[in-house]
């Protein structure tokens, strides 16, 4: 289970009034700033160079320290190369002593956050300041930053008002203007009397031996310049080629970290710069491995050296927006931070942190270096499993679904088992234990006779030109069969005749996520050999999570559990899995399928993008074709495609973040005035439905299968 | 271009002053110089670091009598008692509203970043569209210190408002000597 402490962070975080407030404001304010600044830029073309240069480079890591180092000696810096991170402070500390320095100045720099070269400074007796507003408050304030490119978002300006007059020894207002003043007058003192400067560097030049610092406050400029000795801490993964590799990161890392074309300074340093009134300078850059090296060798995990610290997946991610970045524990923060935290650190100090990602995939939509975060936190969990074996309770679970007709005799228990508390196909209220589950939302109940037994009855009439197989999954299956049956009627309308093959079981997400490949893959070689035998032209499923898992994951899965002939059989079935809404979009564009003629307005309907269809299948556009066709008002809501907060068991395990991400949603699609709310995943469903339930206001939530069906009937090559 | 650099430059809270030559251009900087109330007294003063754009045209001899406080001898020490500072910038870049100089004396950096206002000469003639354009003409080795200004000193560290003037300049002043219409005339 969760860790206490992790509980602990969680409650502190959510019990903060201000914080998800002003996290949710900057989030909206941070989109439209991001697209602005992205106007007239091809961002995936953008993004194939960068990802292009930083492979490279991550693929060469040692060549490239080497070049480094003997470019930037030559052109009069030292240079230490280390792997070791204890070895950077001794460094610096040697450095200190020898040079008698007794004041540091520091710039922002997340490798010396890595390190945590400060405690170790000031323990040898150094005064060290940070310099840049940010990192000054949270060291001032006795904290860790809580986001890579803004360390003190999780703070008011009274906060910041009371940190700033325990340093002055004055009652400061919590003027921002005013506090920023004070920063200006307090540091400007730090700076003129620095024997040293620290700053990082956000990207550095084998070829030339070039260091590029990029800020807005002007602090990197003052601390490279202002003390005698210059010390850069760079991580090695910051390195590239070649001076023209340094353009495309500076096209993308203002744009993605702050919305802007450009930082107020950039500065390119290549060896030491003459000193101030003719003084000696000297510069010392340190390259650190501290794991990466590793890294770069993990089939998996080398992608994440592609990082440049825009903090960009952080801004648009669901949980971070809500409980800000302190509640992720490490230097690093979000998901990006898991991955980090999980190597620079210990893959044990990810377990914690990696468990808040909802696979939503948000970030994976803006990182400008196409890291594919969700998909290395799975691969997290995976790991972890292997290392620390599963949660007793979750390996119980997946005990339970690695054999159907176990679960699915659990299944149909409950459903009789819940009788005392559905009412309208919803159970409002739990008790004991389980309350928890209803607080905000409701659950929808057990079917009473899932689908895979009312299918047989299910009038189907030809003549028909095509088959296919429906793959229900559990929760149309067993809660919502009538989504399966709207599919079934949109598909025999357009002259296919429809299959439900009983050995189907679990699409294995939920293992997989959880990173229990074992089970996942059993779900997937079941999967294979339910579905292979339907001879069908297509698998068709209405939910996207188990589209995913058919299309895209069960293949992985076996691959990565060493089964290739399995895998082999997957690909092979996965090149037939359709979503709903694209093959019913599809068979429309083939003139199969028709809207119903004088149809009545069907009245004004908002869409949620489900993050498996939009992010992993990109049909985003095929059900909003559908709604309109089908004599739908489509109004759109804001944020369509943030999510709902469902995430599978993500709601069960995370209820009290889950709980105001749904909040948010529901807030939107009010905003619209819409009377119906539809969308393509029986999870949102469920999800969606459950918190319009408890909160009232008529708003209907349905499944797209089921608005457009009746509309549907047959094209004029239908029959082919 | 020029209007688009303008624009970026404007955009990022920089003002942009004309000058059709670089005599008129020291006369645009005295006035900037008369209107930040520069005068000798400890914080109040300004410092001139010259250049090639303004060669030949400065007396400082004359111009110190003409601007009390106003120094031509760049050091820390008058740097840190200065309000404004002088100096000349390489390039200009229209996309980004950007000035890009070879910074490597340190006296450069001294003015531009101890004082509270910062006077950049520009030739109109060292527009180039963008960073890319500037990065593929200079070579690192050579140019050891490259600093590109966008704008004043900013942040928004604090609930994210955008606050002008933390470490740097509160104000930039970009003085654009269109040597282009002085080739001409």
């Amino acid at each position: 289970m969760t860790a206490p402490d992790l509980r602990q962070r969680l409650a502190h975080a959510l019990a903060d009034g201000k914080l998800a407030g002003s996290l949710g404001r900057f989030g909206e304010a941070y989109l439209a700033a991001r697209a602005r600044a992205y106007e007239g830029i091809d961002f995936e073309a953008l993004r194939d160079r960068l990802v292009a240069l930083k492979d490279r480079a991550a693929g060469r890591l040692d060549a490239l320290a080497a070049r480094f180092q003997e470019e930037a000696t030559r052109a009069g810096a030292t240079v230490f190369r280390t792997s070791d991170p204890d070895a950077v402070k001794e460094y610096v500390v040697r450095l200190c002593r020898e040079r008698g320095v007794r004041r540091v100045v520091k710039s922002k720099s997340m490798a010396t956050e890595e390190l945590h070269l400060n405690a170790r400074l000031e323990a040898e007796g150094l005064r060290v300041k940070e310099t840049d507003l940010g990192e000054w408050i949270v060291q001032l304030a006795g904290q860790r930053p809580s986001h890579m490119v803004m360390p003190a978002i999780h703070l008011s300006k009274e906060q910041v008002a009371d940190v700033f007059s325990r340093e002055v020894n004055e009652r400061l207002a919590p003027d921002i203007p005013a506090l920023v003043a004070v920063a200006r007058r307090e540091l400007r003192e730090e700076f003129l009397a620095a024997d040293l400067g620290i700053t990082g560097a956000n990207v550095a030049v084998a070829e030339t031996g070039t260091l590029v610092l990029v800020t807005n406050e002007g602090n990197a400029r003052l601390v490279s310049t202002l003390p005698p000795i210059h010390v850069a801490v760079v991580g090695i993964e910051k390195l590239v080629e070649r001076f023209s590799d340094v353009e495309p990161i500076l096209r993308a890392l203002p744009r993605s970290a702050t919305g802007q074309l450009l930082t107020s300074y950039v500065s390119m340093l290549t060896g030491p710069a003459p000193g101030v009134d003719g003084a000696p300078k000297e510069l010392h850059v340190v390259l650190m491995d501290n794991r990466r090296s590793a890294m770069a060798k993990d089939p998996a995990f080398a992608q994440a050296l592609r990082c440049i610290r825009c903090a960009s997946c952080v801004n648009v991610c669901p949980v971070y927006r809500l409980v800000g970045g302190h509640v992720f524990g490490g230097v690093y923060t979000g998901g990006i931070g898991a991955i980090l935290a999980a190597w620079f650190d210990a893959l044990g100090a990810s377990r914690d942190i990696q468990s808040l990602c909802i696979q939503c995939g948000a970030c994976t939509q803006v990182c400008p270096t196409r890291i594919d975060i969700p998909g290395l936190v799975v691969e997290l969990r995976a790991r972890l499993a292997k290392e620390q074996g599963q949660p007793l309770l979750q390996k119980a679970a997946f005990a339970m679904v690695n054999d159907r007709r176990v679960f699915h005799r659990v299944l149909r228990a409950a459903a009789r088992a819940q009788k005392p508390f559905a009412k309208g196909g919803m159970i409002r209220h739990l008790p004991l234990f389980l309350a928890g589950l209803t607080k905000d939302r409701s659950l929808p109940a057990i079917a009473e006779e899932p689908l895979r037994d009312r299918f047989p009855r299910l009038p189907q009439r030809g003549p028909f030109r095509d088959r296919a197989a429906l793959y229900a999954g559990c929760l149309i299956d067993f809660a919502y069969p009538a989504i399966g049956e709207a599919v079934v009627r949109a598909l025999n309308a357009a002259g296919v005749e429809v299959v439900f093959p009983q050995d189907q079981t679990c699409c294995g997400a939920p293992a997989r996520y959880s990173g229990a490949l074992d089970v996942a893959a059993r779900n997937a070689k079941d999967n294979v050999v339910a579905l292979e035998g339907a001879n069908v032209r297509w698998i068709v499923s209405a939910c996207p999570t188990c589209t995913v898992a058919l299309r895209h994951d069960a293949a992985a899965t076996l691959r990565a559990q060493g089964e290739e002939d399995w895998a082999r059989r997957a690909d092979a079935l996965a090149a037939n899995v359709r979503d709903h809404a694209s093959l019913v979009d599809e068979l429309v564009a083939d003139e199969r399928l028709a809207f119903a003629p004088g149809a009545a307005a069907a009245g004004r309907v908002t869409y949620h993008d489900s993050c498996h269809l939009k992010r992993k299948l990109a049909a985003h556009l095929a059900p909003r074709r559908l709604l309109r066709a089908t004599g739908h008002e489509l109004a759109e809501m804001k944020e369509s495609d943030a999510c709902c907060g469902m995430g599978g068991s993500y709601s069960l395990k995370f209820p009290e973040i889950s709980r105001p991400i749904l909040a948010r949603k529901l807030e939107n699609v009010r905003a619209t005035g819409a009377r119906t709310v539809a969308m393509d995943c029986p999870g949102c469903v469920m999800q969606i439905a459950g918190g319009l339930d408890q909160a009232g206001g008529g708003i209907a939530t349905r499944h797209v299968a089921e608005l457009i069906a009746e509309r549907l009937v047959p094209g004029p090559r239908a029959r082919g | 271009m020029l209007e688009l650099f303008e624009a970026r430059a404007e955009a990022v809270s920089a003002e942009v002053l004309h000058a059709p030559c670089a005599a008129a251009a020291v006369e645009v900087v005295l006035a900037v110089l008369e209107r930040e109330r520069v005068e000798d007294a400890p914080g109040a003063r300004a410092v001139w670091c010259e250049g090639p754009i303004c060669l030949g045209l400065l007396d400082p001899g004359s111009l110190a009598r003409r601007v009390p406080g106003l120094s031509f001898d760049v050091t820390r020490a008058h740097a840190v008692e200065s309000r404004v500072g002088v100096s000349e910038f390489e390039w200009a870049l229209a996309t980004t509203g950007t000035i890009a100089q070879d910074a490597s004396d340190p006296r450069l950096r001294l003015v531009s970043t101890l004082t509270e206002t910062h006077v950049a000469l520009v030739r109109a003639s060292a527009l180039l569209p963008d960073l890319e354009c500037l990065l593929a003409r200079i070579d690192p080795r050579r140019v050891r210190y490259l600093a590109c200004v966008t704008g004043p000193s900013r942040t928004a560290d604090i609930e994210r408002v955008l606050t002008i003037g933390v470490h740097g300049p509160r104000k930039l002043v970009i003085v654009l000597v269109d040597d282009a219409a002085e080739a001409r005339a």
